[in-house]
């Protein structure tokens, strides 16, 4: 803690108490989905009109704009979650929890936004709907993670307890994803050599790489604004008897 | 009580009671040859393809058989409050809780392993491949019941676990299902399959190890 300069770990004190995480996030807000619309205008801009179509695929490469940032945040919340649930269990922050099981809703949806934009591209490209590849076999199997620890959230009455269950579950799934995955990847080459599916990585060029970062922090973006919009729903929920929250809706009437 | 003779003492305590109600150790192996049985009958008898898929048939119905018995693992004991006092023992939870995994394992898993390769000659599976079926169900039905476990304490304090835990636990249990399944696969055309053996027991070491952990918190957890 020593290493850490004191107003970060005042911050982190204050955001750690309810009624300040609200109005905080509160605050924060609006500069987010204000920061979102921005980032997210200039990526689909850049990445719908600007940038160039591919000389094979044409124009229906540009899905990677939505298809491969929401992979790329399917892997990235699900850490989130295991980590946010590690701190939960360890010091008992109630806003850990509440960050951990908000993220899933978003990480499942993302998972399987990857997948059903996956499928779409795969049809006119491969000429089916699904192919039993390493990635998208992977990637089917952390959406039945997710569904996992949503279904377990759900199945336990006292949030309290149900938040800890999903914490134990979220890092048991984070100790098992890289072996699924390279499991899955083996499974895969064991089976069937290269074949369509198996693409020599593309360099890509920078008038297509630029528009997909944008798109990447743009998701990011979306992602922290959900998530901070559920779990200030959830705290409100859990905090119902709790002082502040009353004062805020009496104030508010 | 030392924490040998404690350690030791949960393993007789839960093989005595599985002795006792027999039906606990017939229902999973029932399971497991009737699941087998089902599949010729849905897709038709022809020795070649039964052949091809022998392998995975067997691991799939081992891994549907596995999950199947472990309601049988906690439940009872969660239900009559003997779980409670095992939690207060001044022994460490992990180790008493691998006893119980190692006793429920040698209670489903193991009869497992004697039918296995009846109904892989019934499937009309190689002789040369059936040892290393036996090798692989021998390393692999353990890491199922290590893995099924954090399912179970997850799940034991709710009234109706048993959807919910198969969708915690099956996605676990892929890379089993994998390099068991192609390591029966490749034994059968006469491949070496070193690899998936080695991995197979990397899996079961990592499991014995790490998987006692979180069951012991997740536990501590449905009983809080």
């Amino acid at each position: 803690m020593f290493l850490i300069p004191d107003p970060v770990v005042r911050f982190f004190h204050r955001m750690a108490s309810p009624p300040h995480f609200y109005a905080f996030t509160g605050r924060l807000m609006p500069w987010l989905v204000v920061i979102f619309l921005l980032v997210t205008a200039v990526g689909l801009y850049g990445g719908l009109y600007l940038a160039p179509a591919d000389y094979q695929q044409g124009d229906s490469y540009r899905i990677i704009y939505i298809h491969v940032p929401s992979a790329w945040m399917s892997l990235f919340i699900y850490v989130v979650m295991a980590v946010a649930g590690a701190i939960g269990l360890i010091w008992r922050i109630k806003l850990a929890e509440i960050v951990a099981i908000s993220s899933a809703p978003i990480g499942a949806s993302f998972t399987f936004i990857a997948l059903v934009t996956g499928s779409l591209w795969g049809k006119p490209m491969w000429g089916t709907w699904w192919v039993w590849d390493a990635r998208l076999t992977s990637e089917l199997i952390l959406l039945f993670l997710y569904l996992g620890v949503i279904g377990l959230y759900g199945a336990i009455d006292d949030k309290r307890i149900a938040s800890r269950a999903v914490a134990i579950l979220a890092l048991v799934g984070v100790v098992n994803i890289p072996i699924i995955h390279y499991s899955v990847e083996w499974w895969n080459t064991l089976h069937q050599g290269p074949t369509v599916t198996k693409m020599d990585k593309p360099s890509i060029h920078v008038s297509m790489l630029i528009p997909l970062l944008l798109m990447a922090v743009s998701f990011k973006f979306y992602y922290l604004i959900a998530m901070l919009q559920r779990a200030r729903t959830e705290l409100l929920l859990r905090e119902r008897n709790a002082q502040w929250v009353k004062n805020m809706v009496s104030e508010s009437k | 009580m030392s924490l040998s003779r404690a350690f030791f003492a949960v393993i007789r305590r839960d093989l005595v009671l599985a002795l006792r109600h027999r039906s606990e150790i017939a229902n999973p192996l029932l399971f497991f040859i009737l699941v087998i049985t089902l599949f010729p009958l849905g897709i038709g008898a022809q020795p070649h393809l039964l052949q091809a898929i022998a392998p995975g048939i067997i691991w799939v119905s081992a891994l549907l058989a596995a999950m199947l018995s472990l309601d049988n693992l906690f439940r009872s004991d969660f239900d009559d409050g003997s779980l409670e006092q095992m939690l207060l023992s001044p022994h460490p939870t992990t180790v008493l809780v691998l006893a119980k995994i190692i006793a429920h394992w040698l209670v489903t898993g193991l009869p497992l392993l004697i039918v296995a390769p009846l109904l892989a000659v019934f499937l009309g599976m190689p002789n040369h491949s059936l040892g290393i079926l036996l090798l692989t169900l021998l390393l692999g039905t353990p890491v199922l019941s290590l893995i099924g476990a954090v399912g179970v304490a997850l799940t034991v304090g709710l009234r109706r676990g048993g959807m919910i835990l198969s969708l915690l636990v099956l996605p676990l249990y892929v890379p089993v299902l994998i390099f068991a399944g192609n390591a029966v696969q490749m034994a059968g055309s006469g491949l070496p399959v070193d690899a998936q053996i080695n991995i197979l027991i990397a899996i079961l070491l990592m499991a014995l190890v790490l998987a006692p952990l979180p069951v012991a918190a997740a536990l501590k957890m449905s009983i809080h």
